[in-house]
Order: structure tokens, then sequence, then C-alpha cells
């Protein structure tokens, strides 16, 4: 980047941009309210005696300061993204489209239920495509994203053995997890015990056999794992958990590598969140809000959470919100009203636009993807384990020895060349770990183009031009951030304030 | 006299008499990376060799750290609360985790002594 020095800062048309509350001018405002008619001493003492401190701005301030943050934001609307385990995949445009009809985003969740007997069909709709995608006879649609959809499932496995009279402590955990399985085990007061990996990537049959006894509840496993690898043992797996006494707990964020192709019902699951956002394109990072329904199995089903709507007749549907009656083994209520119904009308709008042979297609071109891009790198990059992958390629930072280049180092030099880094330093269990996943919306072109821009950084990297990695990123509005001193010493405020009265 | 022993996951464990100080190598701190937090045991846990005893959370990844050796915690450097980068920049000495009181001394025998463990971590690269 040139080093030309400007005086406010700005770089071209690309300005340099204040916070919003460094902004603006003391009673400014966008809008003209009228005179309060209310009487100002009403609340007497309770009434604010200090500055609240918003920002005096105009609505074109208000404007350009959000449209100059957009600018500066990267998103799956930008270019490739290529998060691993993320599925960030494009977010058609149609699902936009339906989501604002007024008769959908108008609704209000405190609407009389015979006034919104369209949304809750809709709800039931999407309920039996997620059943019937995953071969699973219950789903709880509240869950908000998927850790919270790990609670569920995870409270609901607790509730069963609760209901059975029996005290189990333990749960199953890959050590390839998502650092949020043995979080959600940890949190609902389970003892998280560890499943060694094998020196394939997948869950060692043996050791996992040795940890089943009658005190472990249940196994949180994802499929396909976060190596990118499906787990050829899954079904034997579930099978020995369950004869066992516990459940199984599926991650289902790599549901996109499946879809159509695999139901976890007949592998054995118990329970398992959908992350709308990831494999029904629903925005994700950032843009959300997540989606996370949780899919049950006959034996939890009767303890997942209210509400959920039943079907009374043709075209009569209602609501069921309260732990008792037909919901009396329900463990309870973990959010506000109905769900993300925004995101329900969206995933809805991408399955049915695809149609089941469209969602089978989804799975085989993102997994086609990845293969691509892999089968593209291996001979230059050190592939983690041997064989074909999923939906996502993983590397380990094997090429790199003795370069004196990290993996965190083509991260940042992968921003200066205009792509969004992938997963770094996970899973876990990988050194220096890369984990690409392209997902099935990419062209040709553009996986194309990221496997020359790879190829270019190792070349450099092998080259022996350290500094050029070690300076990255040079290209943006703001150079390498100091991530320890961040972590070590974090400012979270940007100005000493005093406490609101 | 005072004893240096290594374990297999990179903990080392300095004797003086009964007491023992447990901390992490310079090769588990350079493959951590910069290390940003470290939670501690509570003085007078009782440990079982293996447990679980420390949580080391680097720019990276959060580990956890296991007890070499069986005892009660006497002691925890309290200082890696407010300067957790103590332990990148010496692991062995001013970058300790806890002092425990050992209760069965013969657990040492099986740990590696340093050079054992320097051709252990060789193998390793």
């Amino acid at each position: 980047m040139s080093a030309k020095q400007t005086l406010m800062g700005h770089r071209g048309l690309d300005r340099e941009e204040k916070l919003i509350f460094e902004m603006g001018a003391e009673g400014r405002s966008g809008v003209d309210l009228p005179a309060t008619e209310l009487n100002e001493d009403c609340l007497g003492a309770a009434g604010r005696r200090g500055r609240i401190g918003l920002p005096g701005l105009s609505e074109p301030q208000v404007v350009r300061h959000f449209v100059r943050l957009s600018r500066k934001n990267y998103a799956i609307d930008n270019g490739f993204y290529p998060l691993g385990s993320c599925t960030m995949k494009h977010n058609p445009r149609l699902n936009e489209k339906l989501a604002r009809l007024p008769g959908l985003g108008d609704l209000h969740p405190l609407q009389p239920q015979s006034t919104v007997q369209g949304a809750l069909e809709l709800i039931d709709v999407l309920a039996h495509w997620l059943k019937t995608i995953t071969g699973m006879p219950a789903v709880a649609m509240s869950p908000a994203a998927g850790a919270h959809g790990e609670l569920c499932g995870v409270m609901a496995i607790r509730a069963a053995h609760e209901a059975a009279g029996e005290t189990r402590s333990t749960i199953l955990v890959p050590e390839s997890a998502h650092g949020t399985n043995p979080a959600t085990a940890a949190m609902c007061g389970f003892k998280v015990v560890a499943i060694p990996a094998t020196d394939q990537g997948l869950v060692d049959l043996s050791a996992f056999e040795a940890l089943l006894n009658d005190d472990v509840a249940g196994m949180m496993l994802t499929n396909p794992n976060t190596c990118g690898l499906f787990e050829p043992d899954i079904k034997r797996m579930a099978d020995m958990l369950h004869e066992a006494g516990g459940y199984f707990y599926c991650d289902g964020a790599n549901l996109n590598a499946i879809l159509g192709r695999t139901r976890p019902g007949d592998l054995g699951v118990d329970a398992m969140h959908i992350n709308l956002h990831k494999t029904f394109s629903t925005p994700h990072g950032g843009g959300g809000p997540g989606s996370g329904p949780v899919v049950f199995s006959e034996a939890l089903a009767p303890f997942a959470p209210v509400p959920w709507v039943v079907c009374e007749g043709e075209g009569v549907y209602r609501l069921i919100e309260h732990v008792n009656g037909e919901a009396d083994k329900s463990f309870g209520r973990l959010k506000s009203f109905h769900g993300q119904m925004g995101m329900f009308i969206r995933a809805l709008a991408y399955m049915m636009s695809h149609g089941a042979d469209g969602l089978r297609q989804v799975a085989e071109d993102a997994v086609l993807n990845a293969n691509y891009i892999l089968a593209n790198l291996k001979d230059v990059m050190s592939q983690a384990f041997p064989g074909t992958c999923m939906h996502e390629a993983l590397f380990t930072d094997e090429f790199l020895k003795g370069t004196g280049v990290t993996t965190l180092d083509i991260a940042k030099a992968l921003i200066d060349e205009g792509i969004h880094p992938m997963t770094v330093y996970f899973p876990l269990v990988v050194h220096g770990a890369m984990l690409i996943e392209p997902t099935e919306t990419e062209t040709r072109e553009e996986l194309d183009e990221f496997i020359a821009i790879m190829r270019h950084l190792v070349e450099r990297a092998k080259a022996g031009d350290e500094q050029m990695f070690h300076d990255a990123p040079e290209l943006t509005p703001r150079r390498r951030l100091d991530e320890t001193a961040a972590a070590r010493k974090p400012v979270l405020t940007y100005a000493e304030l005093e406490a609101a009265q | 006299m005072s004893v240096l022993k290594f374990s297999e996951d990179h903990e080392w464990v300095a004797v003086e008499g009964d007491i023992a100080t447990v901390g992490i190598s310079e090769y588990a701190q350079s493959q951590l990376g910069d290390i940003v937090f470290v939670e501690l045991p509570e003085v007078g846990k009782q440990l079982a060799q293996g447990d679980e005893a420390a949580v080391v959370e680097s720019v990276k990844a959060a580990s956890e750290v296991y007890t070499p050796v069986s005892g009660e915690v006497t002691e925890v450097n309290t200082e890696l609360e407010d300067n957790a980068a103590l332990v990148n920049e010496s692991p062995m000495i001013k970058g300790w985790f806890f002092k425990m009181r050992l209760s069965d001394p013969k657990e040492l025998e099986g740990l590696m002594d340093e050079s054992a463990y320097e051709a252990y971590v060789e193998g390793l690269d």
C-alpha cells in the first residue's frame, strides 16, 4: 500500500472512519419530535440525572457512517469465504424476497394463533422437511443457533436419564470435536471424557469401547467430523452406546456434506441440531441471526422443549406452549416465542426451490468442490489424512517446515491476495491446521483463482520470502493486529465514561 | 537434593523434599504460542497423577495441564493471573504453575529425566 500520507488519514475515497460516539454534536438530531405533553416530573427521584452519551447526528451522517463501515466489511456477498466447518454458502435472493412478503414480514409473535395459521403451517412444513431429510421423527424448532441446539439436545438427554431414574455423569466427546461440544456437556453438569483419534483422523473405536460404562450419559460426535472425514464406524458406535444405555448427540454442523445422501436417523442418532444458517443458506456471520432446530429420535422426542406446532386437521394448526398434557415430559422452554421465524421462511424457500433432487446435488457439489481443491493443492501442501475428503479439505503446516512461515502468516497473506482466510489451527488434533470449505456455490473459476493464489503463496514461502508473510496484511485499512496483546490486555471501552445514574 | 522430571504431556516437575513444583516445558510453550490466560487449581485441592490441574489458553487454543504426580496443592503462582506471558518467557523458572505435597514419590520413577525428555521431543518433530 502506498505510504503517502493524507491530511485526515483518508485513502482515496476509502475514508478513515471514526466511532459513531466520536461523531456529531450536542443537540443535533435526525428526527423532529413534537414537544411532549407529559409531566416531566412524573418519574420523581427515579428520573435520569446523568447523560446517557448518545451521539447527536443528522440522518446523512448516520447513513454515511454505516454505508462506509459496510464497505470495510468482508462478506459472502463480496467474495470467496472458505472458512472451514462454517459452510459460508451464497444466500439466495429468492429467500430474501419471500421473507419480505408483508404477510410474513409483518407478523408479531403475540398475534392470536387464529390470525397466523399460515405462519404456523410454514413452521410445520419446514419441520416436515427437516424430519424427512434426517430420518428423525421429531424436531424442536426454537433453538437459536448451533450451540443453543447442542444445549437443547444435551438437556433432553439429561431429562431422559432423569425420567428413567438414572444418574449418569459423563459425556464422551472426540478429541477433534468443535469446542462447543465439551462446553455444552460441561454446562449441563456432565464430566467430559475425550475419545482419542486414530492417525487416520477418525474416532479410535477400541478406545471408545473401553470408555463405555454405565456412567456414560451420551456421546457428542460430528459427522462428517472436523477433519472433513466420514466416520465409517458411526453406526457401530451408536449401537454400542445404546447398548450401554447412552444417547447419541450428533453435531449437525457438517450436514451439508451428506444432505440427501445419508439420514442421521439411520445412523442411530438420538438428537442433532441443524444449522439453517449453514446448510440451508440463511445469513451467517454477522448478518444472522442463526437458527438451530434439533431433530430427535423416538426415545428423546417426549423430552423436547416447547413450543411445537401440531396440525389438527386440514389447514388448522395449534401451538403447544406449556409443559402439561401432551407435553408433560418436555424439559421446558429454551427461548421466548417460537424460534427464528425469518430464518424458517428463508430455509424453506431454499429447500422448496431446490427440491429433494437439488438438495442431494448440493451435497454432491460441495464434496466435489472440496476434493477439487484438495487434488489441486496436495502436491505442494501437506494433506492431513490420506484419501478423499468430504466437504472440506484439511492440511497441516508440515510443508512450511523450515520456511519461517506459519499457518497464521499464510492466513494473513491470503487477505492481501483478496481472499478471506480459511479456518486455522482447528481441529486441534492437526498441527498448524488449515481447514478449507469451499461449499457448492463457488464456480470453477473462483476455485481455480483460489488454488492459483495458494500455490503462489506456497511458492513464495518455499523461496524464502519470509518477510512478505510476516508483514502481511499490508493492503488492509489496518496492518496485522496484535492478537496477543488484545487477549492479554483487552481494552473494552473506547473512552473512560462516567457510569449512568 | 532436587529432582527434575518430565511427563509425556510436556509438564515438568521439580522436587525438593516432599514439595513438587509443576510447570510446562519449553517445548510446550513454544508449541502453544503466546499464552494469554492461565487457570490454576485451588490451594488444598487433592490431585491424582494425570488429573486435569490447570488450563492454559494461547492465541491458538486452550489446553489442559495434567499433574504429573499425585498430591495436595500447597501453593499456586498467582503472578500468572496478571502476567501469563511469564510462561512463554521463563517456562522452567518464573512461569511455574503450582506446588504440591507429594503423596507418592514413587510416581517420579515413571517419568522421564531431562535427557530422556529431550530425546522424546526430538522424536516428535
